[in-house]
């Protein structure tokens, strides 16, 4: 066991685990942060998504030991925690989530990609994307929420 | 603390949460269940707003609470359900709070499955609403003496006509809840519905965007351990001995025991690591080393040896399951004619969200259990007979599913939890892992389809169906005999779901027995019989050297089918013809009371083939949300392509070769077509939505490819990469 500092959605957490407890079961079991979802465990599936200083990472396979020191995560409850997130709007206007299991996952990866391509090609999408999984296949409706909200961002 | 009672969701602005478990007066309608027939009737017990009676509570705080009996798993009951309640008592979404009903007998049927929530609940519980409705009117008539036509109800009020007088459904409630319950009361017409038919926003939905829905996965209650659980790498391996020497110096690891997999068929073996958390209980299970006797399962669970028993079944004549017009003296003598095969591969559900249940068996003998299932009133009662407990003392919450499509309905998972539970005593919660969820099963099963057709005078007369494989009903529920065509598989090409006026007509069946476990998947038997119906169809059609489409019409005289494929001609520009290099296929299959046509767009660009755009037409009759149908038909559009281009399941000399989801792939966003949805608009009953979509991606994609290339395929997965 060891003590480790991890600044989540802006708040400092103080956590003791073994040094290989992956982030993503920190956020769960550690600081009951139950948006980022465990799909599969081997970074295929992206339910996991979450921010690190805003990059999208694979929570599941991010030990807590290999945390840069100072950095800063961000979680789907981080995201538009004050007023929703255009993005999120945008998949609620397109009613997008129909399991809604993968979504958080879904919407990290979009965030992260408005940010730093405002006004994405379908293809930018397609490669933004990719790695993460929605069996229910509401894949269309985000491509079309992730346009809306690229419009909404821009106004 | 993730634990829930079951609100779904609440009105806003309203504390509605009160613990304090005071029985309220208040008005309670019900179906009653125990007669299994859905008669109204007033429900005797004494209920609070946490104990609620079925389907419809308002107390005299005007609190007004709907049961949902159907979970949901991303098909949209959540809102569909109680919708056609509201419609009825005239109350808008918004004054409601919604519950899950929790698997008690006087509920009734629970399951969400065979896609039929809708249509097996569009009278009874309309008929609750506005039996429900008329006992307030009467209420408020006899308050103001007035007769009950001199008073409507709009808005959860009771008003009296002409005037600005009014009473809340609250006001009324304990009143009403004296009055004579309607035994047929009157049902709204179509033109009158105000949420029915309309594309309402779901009310869960922000819940789902901002990480705060509560999903099986995320329940946590007070004192609960984790289990991770070894299972055999043969499936029904037999625990020889454990060596937990290494799992016992895991930080975290509190104990190593002996579980047991309760199958609908059989039980198998397994050991469970119990730890403080999760990642610890799954490190512990990697480092367990445990002997398995595996003894004849590598011969027993091998693809290739299924597949080449059935194909051996071609020869074979198979029994009938029905025939008309003596097809096979006329196919033996037809000079135009064809005689091929068609497969499809078994595939795993894998739902994002792995299976688990969180359950505490106390010392009391009382149960409690969180679990994201299908049916919470078919658990109820089995999860009483596995513990031997009486179904009275086990209290269960149905938690969201993070998706399902048939694999929730199957709670072998939830008993793994009960059992580990009750020999520990207090409350566990079971996560399997992706591997245990691809390599465990049941899976779809693989199938053949032995197909037979001619041509007579430029027209398709002989169809032969002969569906060659395993039975969900033999080898799961012991009810086939072997000298009996399997009658579910028979029903999904039977007269009801088969349009097709031949003038020889035949489906037959030949078993073929595998252990390998099979259950229920979306569109079960559709999905595998509709890419050998529909392609061969395409195959006799330009053997007839008829436009397949056009065929088809041809062999068609119900209207409904008529309108929806000529609809389908009109969305997707069917008769502009295509580019070179480029193809369409449409195919068309009614399952689960719904009819439903696909055209898929190919185009063969760098020696491979891009499915570039997809379109379905749906007649599901009256439907209650017209966006929860385009949604659904959306994803069955994706999951039928996976279904169509990814690998499926493969199991070799005892072990499934795919483990995860880097082997076992399912569709992305960059192989993701245009898709367009469109919903025939009638007055017929209403069927179903959650799988009809599904059965008719396959063969259009098969068909389109056959367009664009001249190459037919018949053997799912299909390759994209050309040759």
């Amino acid at each position: 066991m060891a003590k480790y500092t991890v600044n989540v959605n802006r708040r400092r957490y103080e956590v003791e685990a073994e040094p290989d407890v992956p982030l993503l079961w920190i956020l769960r079991d550690y600081l009951g942060l139950k948006g980022t979802k465990f799909g599969c465990g081997i970074a295929a599936c992206g339910a996991c998504t979450i921010h690190l200083n805003g990059n999208p990472v694979r929570s599941c396979q991010l030990r807590i030991s290999a945390i840069p020191k100072n950095s800063e995560i961000t979680t789907i409850e981080g995201v538009g925690a004050t007023v929703l997130h255009p993005v999120q709007q945008a998949w609620i206007e397109l009613q997008v989530p129909q399991c809604g299991y993968c979504q958080s996952g879904q919407i990290m990866s979009a965030v992260a990609l408005l940010e730093k391509t405002p006004d994405p090609t379908d293809k930018d999408i397609d490669s933004a994307l990719a790695g993460n999984l929605c069996r229910c296949g509401t894949y269309d409706r985000i491509r079309k929420a992730i346009h809306l909200a690229a419009g909404e961002l821009k106004n | 603390m993730h634990s829930t009672d079951n609100t779904l969701f609440k009105p806003g602005r309203r504390d509605f949460i009160r613990k304090s478990g005071l029985a309220t007066l208040g008005l309670v309608i019900g179906i009653d269940s125990t007669a299994r027939a859905f008669n109204i009737t007033r429900l005797t017990e004494s209920v609070t707003p946490f104990e609620v009676s079925p389907f419809i509570l308002i107390d005299v705080h005007n609190n007004i609470t709907i049961v949902n009996p159907r979970n949901d798993m991303g098909q949209g009951t959540i809102h569909s359900v109680p919708a056609m309640i509201a419609e009825e008592l005239e109350v808008t979404l918004d004054q409601v709070t919604i519950i899950q009903s929790d698997g008690k007998a006087k509920y009734g049927p629970q399951t969400s499955g065979g896609s039929s929530s809708i249509r097996t609940l569009w009278l009874p519980l309309r008929k609750a609403g506005a039996a429900t409705k008329e006992m307030l009117i009467n209420a408020a008539a006899r308050r103001w003496d007035v007769p009950a036509q001199a008073c409507y109800a709009s808005g959860g009020k009771v008003f009296k006509k002409d005037s600005d007088v009014s009473l809340t459904y609250g006001q009324l409630a304990e009143e009403a809840s004296r009055l004579e319950v309607p035994r047929e009361p009157a049902l709204k017409q179509r033109t009158d519905f105000r949420i029915i038919g309309k594309d309402l926003k779901r009310k869960e939905i922000p819940a789902r965007v901002t990480g705060k829905a509560v999903y099986g996965i995320d329940v946590e209650v007070p004192g609960m351990v984790y289990a991770a659980i070894l299972h055999s790498p043969m499936i029904f391996g037999k625990v020889v001995t454990i060596d937990d020497s290494d799992t016992l110096k895991i930080p975290g690891v509190l104990r190593v025991i002996r579980s047991e997999r309760k199958m609908i068929h059989c039980d198998t073996d397994s050991v469970a690591v119990i730890a403080s958390n999760w990642w610890a209980a799954s490190k512990g299970k990697n480092a367990l080393k445990v002997q398995w006797d595996h003894a004849g399962l590598a011969e027993k669970l091998h693809t290739d040896t299924y597949f080449e028993q059935c194909h051996a079944q071609v020869k074979t004549e198979g029994i009938n399951h029905h025939e008309t017009g003596d097809f096979k003296r006329k196919f033996d003598s037809a000079t135009s004619r064809l005689d091929v095969t068609y497969e499809t591969p078994f595939l795993a559900h894998v739902p994002l969200e792995p299976e688990n249940t969180t359950a505490h068996v106390r010392q009391d003998g009382s149960v409690e259990i969180w679990a994201p299932i299908q049916g919470p009133g078919e658990t109820l009662p089995d999860v009483a007979r596995y513990l031997n407990i009486a179904p009275e003392k086990i209290k269960i919450h149905p938690v969201l599913m993070g998706g399902s499509y048939g694999r929730k309905a199957y709670i072998d998972f939830v008993k793994e939890a009960c059992f580990l539970s009750s020999k520990l005593n207090v409350p566990v919660k079971v996560l399997w892992t992706r591997e245990d969820d691809i390599t465990q099963g049941p899976y779809r099963p693989g199938m053949l389809s032995h197909m037979q057709g001619f041509i007579e005078d430029g027209k398709i007369t002989g169809f032969h169906h002969h569906i060659i494989g395993e039975s969900i009903l033999r080898q799961v529920f012991k009810g086939l005999a072997d000298n009996e065509a399997d009658p579910w598989m028979g029903e999904a090409l039977g007269e009801g779901n088969n349009k097709y006026r031949f003038k020889a007509d035949k489906v037959s069946w030949t078993n073929v027995k595998t252990e390998i476990p099979i259950m229920w998947w979306r569109a079960v038997n559709a999905s595998n019989l509709g890419w050998g119906q529909e392609c061969f169809m395409d195959e006799l059609a330009h053997l007839a050297g008829k436009d397949p489409l056009t065929a088809r019409l041809e062999l068609l005289e119900d209207e409904r089918y008529i309108k929806v494929l000529k609809t389908l001609a009109e969305k997707s520009d069917y008769y502009t013809p295509s580019r070179q290099g480029t193809g369409k296929g449409i195919a068309i299959f009614r399952s689960f009371g719904t009819i439903c046509a696909c055209c898929i767009t190919v185009s063969v660009r760098d020696k491979a083939i891009t499915i570039d755009k997809a379109v379905s037409v749906v007649d599901c009759g009256i439907y209650v949300s017209g966006d929860t149908v385009k949604a659904q038909t959306e994803g069955n559009i994706v999951m039928g392509l996976s279904a169509a281009i990814k690998g499926g399941i493969v199991f070799k000399n005892g072990i499934c070769q795919q483990s995860n989801y880097h082997n076992y792939h399912i569709m992305r966003m960059p192989e993701m077509p245009a898709v367009s949805v469109y919903v025939m608009e009638n007055d017929e009953a209403p069927g179903g939505v959650g799988e009809p979509g599904l059965p008719p991606v396959a063969p259009a994609l098969g068909n389109a490819i056959f367009a664009a290339t001249g190459i037919r395929i018949r053997k799912l997965p299909l390759d994209l990469t050309m040759p």
